[in-house]
C-alpha cells in the first residue's frame, strides 16, 4: 500500500470506484450518501474517469438504470442512504433475482419520520431480504478496500450477485480518515475485466425477467438462494487473496479479545471502533470481555458466528434499529436464532442503541455491558432493552 | 449450461435453470400452450363467410390464420376463447360454445 493520505471518508469511495475502473454510475444524491456520488459526478466532468454518469431523477430510476447497465456487461456503481435506499426496494430485488453484479455503497441513515439524516440500521434492515451480498464496514480504508473486493466478489462468475458495502451515515460517510491507495497496477491485477456471461446484445438475445408461473418461480428461487448462500465461498477467498496482495485481513465475524473471554459484546459497523475502546479500558480494569463484530450480513455467517460466541457465557448484542413489535434489534433475533439449536451456547441480551445517530460512547458502552451481565444473570422480562432513550 | 433436450417447466429442477432464470433461446414463448385458458370454443358457419379477415385483425392472440379452403379459423392450441372474432364478425359465422373435458 502507498503511503497514507487524509480524505474524507465519501470522496475516498468515489476515488476506489475510478481505481476499479467503473464503466456506469446512475445515482440520486441522498444525504448522507451524497459526497461520494458527488465526487464521481466530478471525475466523468473532467475527464478523470472514463465512465457514463447518469443522473436519474429518483432512487427507483437509479437502480433500474443500474440494471440495464449491469444487463450489458458494464462495470457498475452507485450509492444510496436511508429513503433512497426504500425507495429502491422493489428493484434491489430484481437486481438479485437476475443475477446482476451491480455494487453500490449504502451510507447508513435512519428511516422518516420524524425526518433524520443521520445514522442507523434501519434501511440495511428493511432491504435485509433482498438477495444482495451486503458487507459492514468500521472505517474508510476498510471501505475503500471493499470497493475493490465487492466488484471482485459480484462479478465472479461463480457469484454473480449485487453487493451492498454498508458505511454509518456521517459517523463514517463524512469524517476524514486517513487512507491509503493501492497502486493501479495491483488493483487491475486483482480486478479483472468484467466477464458477465450474457451481456445484452442484439445478435445474441435473451430474455431476463421473465414471467413465471407456479410450476417453475420456486426452483428460480430456490436456485438464487443457493447461489447466495454458496458465494461465502468466493467471498473468503476473494478477502485471502485481498490480504496476500494488499496485507488487510477481513473475516465475516472479527474477532477482538474475544476468545475465551466469559462476557462478549456483538456489534456491526462503525461503532464497533468505540466499542474496542471501550474493551481496551473495561480489560485494563481486569475485566474478563472480548468482543465478535458482524462484518459479512448476507450471506450470514453461521458457522463463524456459533464458533466465536459458543465458549461464551453471556453476549450482549447492540443493535442500531428497532424491529417494531418484533422479537428484539434485527441482528440479535438472528444471531438468537443461528444459537438456538446449539448444545453450548452463551445467555443472549439484546439491547437496541444509537438510533437517528445518537452517540454511542465509552461510558455508555460500559454501562450496557453491565446492564447486560445483570440481565444475563437475573433475566428479565423484556424482548430487548432499549439504552439511553429518556424516560 | 451443457446444451441438453429442452425440458418442459414441470420437469426443470432449479439446477437446470439458467442464471437468473434468464432465457437463452429466442421466442420459446411459441411453445407456452395457451389453450389450456379456453373455457369457451369457436365454432364456424364458413358457409356465411365473406373473407373479410377481420376476426384475424381483432383476435388478440395472433392465432387466426386462412386454411385452405380460405376460411379464417383458429389455432386452439393457443386459443383463449376470449370471443372477441365472435363478436366482430360481421356475418355471425363464429358461436362460442362451453368448452367441455
Amino acid at each position: 500500500m502507498a503511503d497514507r493520505v487524509g480524505m474524507e471518508v465519501s470522496v475516498a469511495i468515489g476515488e476506489a470506484a475510478r481505481q476499479a475502473n467503473v464503466d456506469v454510475v446512475a445515482a440520486y444524491p441522498i444525504t448522507p450518501q451524497t459526497h461520494i456520488v458527488e465526487h464521481l459526478a466530478e471525475l466523468v466532468a473532467n475527464g478523470e474517469l472514463d465512465a457514463a454518469y447518469i443522473p436519474v431523477e429518483s432512487e427507483h430510476s437509479a437502480m433500474s438504470a443500474c440494471l440495464g447497465s449491469a444487463a450489458a456487461g458494464a462495470r457498475t456503481f452507485t450509492a444510496t442512504a436511508g429513503q433512497g435506499l426504500e425507495l429502491m426496494h422493489e428493484v434491489l430485488y430484481v437486481a438479485s433475482s437476475m443475477r446482476l453484479p451491480v455494487v453500490m455503497a449504502v451510507a447508513n441513515r435512519a428511516l422518516s419520520s420524524p425526518l433524520s439524516v443521520w445514522g442507523d440500521h434501519s434501511d440495511v434492515m428493511a432491504v435485509r431480504d433482498t438477495g444482495w451480498i451486503q458487507i459492514f464496514t468500521e472505517n474508510g480504508q476498510e471501505v475503500v478496500d471493499q470497493v475493490f473486493c465487492a466488484f471482485r466478489i459480484a462479478e465472479d462468475n461463480k457469484v454473480l450477485l449485487p453487493v451492498m458495502i454498508h458505511l454509518d451515515g456521517f459517523h463514517l460517510s463524512h469524517v476524514i480518515e486517513p487512507i491509503s491507495f493501492p497502486e493501479q497496477s495491483k488493483v487491475d491485477k486483482f480486478l479483472p475485466p468484467n466477464k458477465y456471461p450474457f451481456p445484452l446484445h442484439p445478435d445474441k438475445p435473451v430474455t431476463m425477467g421473465d414471467f413465471a408461473p407456479p410450476i417453475i418461480y420456486p426452483e428460480a428461487k430456490w436456485a438464487q438462494e443457493v447461489n447466495l448462500r454458496a458465494s461465502k465461498e468466493t467471498i473468503l477467498r476473494c478477502w485471502q487473496e485481498f490480504a496476500d496482495i494488499f496485507g488487510h485481513q477481513y473475516s465475516p465475524v472479527e474477532h477482538y479479545h474475544s476468545e475465551k473471554a466469559k462476557t462478549l459484546l456483538l456489534t456491526m459497523g462503525s461503532f464497533s471502533e468505540t466499542a474496542m475502546t471501550a474493551i481496551d479500558k473495561m480489560r485494563g480494569e481486569g475485566r474478563d470481555i472480548g468482543l465478535v463484530r458482524l462484518r459479512l450480513w448476507r450471506p450470514f455467517p453461521f458457522d463463524e458466528l456459533r464458533q466465536a460466541v459458543r465458549d461464551a457465557e453471556t453476549l450482549i448484542v447492540v443493535d442500531r434499529a428497532l424491529s417494531f413489535g418484533g422479537p428484539g434489534g434485527p441482528v440479535c433475533s438472528e444471531v438468537r436464532s443461528a444459537l438456538y439449536g446449539e448444545a453450548k451456547k452463551p445467555r443472549v441480551v439484546s439491547f437496541v442503541s444509537g438510533i437517528g445517530g445518537r452517540d454511542i460512547s465509552l461510558d455508555d458502552f460500559e454501562a450496557i455491558v453491565n446492564k447486560g451481565i445483570t440481565i444475563s444473570e437475573k433475566g428479565s422480562p423484556n424482548e430487548f432493552e432499549i439504552f439511553g432513550v429518556r424516560e | 449450461m451443457p446444451k441438453r433436450k429442452p425440458k418442459s417447466e414441470g420437469e426443470m429442477t432449479w439446477r437446470d435453470l439458467e442464471i437468473g432464470a434468464i432465457v437463452t433461446e429466442p421466442g420459446n414463448a411459441s411453445r407456452y400452450k395457451t389453450g389450456d385458458w379456453r373455457s369457451q370454443r369457436p365454432t364456424y358457419d364458413f358457409k356465411k363467410c365473406i373473407k373479410c379477415a377481420l376476426c384475424q385483425i381483432f383476435c388478440p392472440e395472433g392465432c387466426i390464420f386462412q386454411n385452405d379452403d380460405g376460411n379464417f379459423e383458429a389455432d386452439m392450441y393457443y386459443c383463449k376463447g376470449c370471443g372477441i372474432c365472435s363478436r366482430e364478425c360481421p356475418t355471425g359465422v363464429i358461436t362460442m360454445v362451453e368448452e367441455e373435458e
